[in-house]
């Protein structure tokens, strides 16, 4: 097995071992850490689908995070508790917002995409900010996490995390069989050469669509899951900064596998934590940081795994 | 209908307009010759507001204070282009995007680190700070005035530059060409650095314009980037003319949508109705606008075919 390949199956492990280990130290607050962590990898190897394989370089996609939570925080407002109409809701407004807005930003392309993937969620942000009714700007407490009958009860703090844990396995299979498929293949070919898909009788817009609209809906998921693990949603959830830091996991582990946005999420993570813990103005050395990775550090962490240049 | 309020809210419209104009040119004008996406724009504008702050404080003049900060901001524009952005020319867009989202992180909390957490405020002078009482009673801030027509001549003057002057035509042609301007023996990375710190300059400027309004605070400029986003996009980017037509019409709509729109929505709609839905779309409006110019012209409105 390859260094790469250890590397996945330790972090997933150790993934699956967090809550017996923490029951153990009896510290929740690891708890906490991880299910957020497991929860915006999902979101990050979602977005590594577009960004990574389909080089659709969307600085929008923190607006499916915050869909999917006021998807589970609109209905819990109106004491509508039950999880499937949650993540139903999540996932299908999702797919809705992302195919309309697809079909106006896949019309463009390279710098034009960025701005306009950009500009759609600010419009969603700037739309939940301007709702009084559901909190504004403040935000909106869920008072009960959804509900899934009697078996799953996510309000103890270890169901809900393997909810998440398996989601993310389950994604992660998923998101492989579709870069292994056909599918996957006219996308990377599209990728590459975008005219040259087309001349083979490809109708790469289509193929690009529904990528795009597959991403955004698993982040949509994503959003339902954080929606119910911090309780409360505001529509900083959105803000184009946080999809600049989605954007930083994926490029920070590396575009080149599936897993690699996993690994960008957690080394994000940790740094954020530990940096944020030693010094007020941590995101001094953080933003220093980014820039270095960017002009020194290219293909991420999974390069640097698999002993090879990916780009 | 009120129309003193009604030409008050024309003119914040139209100053809003000049504001994107001086911040979507500088990033026009950078995409277009350098085909660099500059996300830390807004951190330029955020910095001539403290520069400017920081000068008027220490002058006790803000005509004085502003003359020291545009310069002032040309250097740090001037030291970004060298330590980053120079690097970065020959990398692609996602890399364009990522360095300055992190120059974003580095510039705000720099100012936090050395104005801390709250805003500045900049005094106006007493000449600039009253009223202008026009035919029928109507009042306007003079303020506000004299913004629209500093933007306005900054916008002239630009113009003048860029299809009268040499270093102008020099711009377009890197714009239209860059290897063949280089070819034909252009320095072009000095090219580069003039047209960057160009930008930083307007940029800066809209910054320090707008802080005696609102106070100059961090991050202040994230939130104006987008909208400047919007702007070039739908003027079609690397483009003067359609930044500015896109940054009035934007500013006017924006403004407009804001004041009039449940006013609309009240002919058609029970009241109740519409004063909830009223902010939501006027904050969606600008948006809807871009879309549906792109939808009809895939490259804005003057932008160039084929891009």
């Amino acid at each position: 097995m390859t260094l790469r390949g250890w590397v996945t199956c330790a972090v997933i492990v150790v993934l699956a071992l967090v809550p017996p280990i923490v029951s153990l130290v009896d510290n929740a607050f690891i708890l906490d850490m991880a299910t957020r962590f497991v929860i915006l990898a999902i979101a990050a190897v979602s977005l590594n689908l577009i960004l990574g394989y389909g080089r659709m370089i969307s600085f929008g996609h923190a607006a499916y995070l915050g869909i999917g939570a006021y998807a589970v925080g609109i209905p819990a407002y109106y004491e509508v508790y039950n999880g499937y109409l949650h993540i139903l809701i999540a996932m299908s407004v999702s797919a809705v917002f992302a195919l309309v807005t697809g079909i106006v930003c896949l019309r463009t392309r390279g710098v034009n995409f960025i701005m306009i993937t950009m500009a759609f969620a600010q419009m969603v942000f700037f739309a939940f900010v301007s709702i009084e009714e559901y909190g504004g700007d403040d935000g909106l407490v869920i008072e009960m996490r959804s509900e899934f009958g009697s078996l799953i009860d996510l309000e103890n703090a270890s169901v809900l995390y393997y909810v998440c844990f398996v989601s993310l396995l389950l994604i992660l299979y998923l998101i492989r069989r579709i870069v292994r498929s056909r599918f996957g293949m006219v996308i990377q070919g599209a990728r590459g050469n975008e005219p040259r898909m087309q001349s083979l009788g490809f109708d790469t817009f289509r193929y690009k669509l529904a990528c795009y609209v597959i991403a955004g809906t698993i982040c949509g998921y994503a959003g339902a899951l954080l929606g119910n693990f911090t309780n409360f949603i505001s529509p900083e959830m959105m803000d184009w900064t946080r999809s600049g830091e989605l954007i930083f996991m994926v490029v920070l582990g590396g575009t080149g596998s599936v897993f690699g946005p996993v690994l960008g999420t957690s080394v994000f993570l940790f740094l954020e934590e530990i940096l944020s813990g030693l010094w007020l103005y941590w995101q001094l050395v953080f933003g220093v940081f980014l820039i270095l990775v960017v002009l020194f550090a290219k293909g991420g962490i999974d390069s640097w795994l698999s002993g090879r240049r990916t780009h | 209908m009120d129309w003193t309020l009604l030409t008050v809210q024309l003119l914040n419209g139209l100053q809003l307009g000049i504001l994107l104009f001086l911040l979507a040119s500088g990033l026009t004008l950078i995409f277009g010759i350098m085909d660099f996406v500059n996300l830390a724009h807004g951190s330029l504008y955020m910095v001539g507001a403290f520069f400017c702050a920081t000068f008027t404080q220490w002058l006790d003049s803000f005509l004085l204070g502003l003359l020291l900060a545009l310069p002032a901001t040309a250097v740090i524009g001037l030291l970004v282009e060298l330590l980053v952005v120079r690097r970065l020319y020959q990398r692609d867009h996602l890399d364009h995007v990522l360095a300055t989202f992190g120059l974003i992180l580095v510039f705000d909390t720099l100012t936090q680190m050395i104005w801390g957490p709250d805003g500045q405020v900049i005094p106006l002078p007493a000449w600039l700070d009253g009223q202008i009482t026009l035919m029928d009673g109507i009042v306007l801030p003079t303020y506000r005035i004299a913004i629209i027509i500093t933007g306005l001549a900054v916008a002239f003057g630009l113009f003048v530059l860029v299809t009268r002057t040499r270093l102008g035509m020099r711009i377009r042609a890197g714009a239209s060409n860059r290897t063949m301007i280089s070819a034909l023996g252009i320095n072009i990375s000095l090219l580069f650095s003039i047209v960057f710190v160009m930008g930083a300059v307007l940029a800066g400027l809209a910054g320090m314009m707008i802080a005696p309004i609102t106070e100059a605070s961090i991050g202040m400029g994230n939130q104006i980037i987008i909208v400047a986003f919007v702007v070039i996009v739908i003027g079609g980017i690397g483009s003067i003319k359609g930044a500015f037509i896109a940054a009035v019409i934007v500013g006017l709509i924006d403004t407009m949508g804001r004041s009039y729109l449940d006013a609309l929505f009240k002919l058609f709609m029970s009241a109740q109705n519409a004063e909830t839905s009223a902010p939501a779309v006027s904050a969606m409006l600008i948006y809807i606008l871009m879309a549906v110019i792109l939808a009809v012209r895939p490259a804005g409105l003057f932008g160039p075919r084929g891009r």
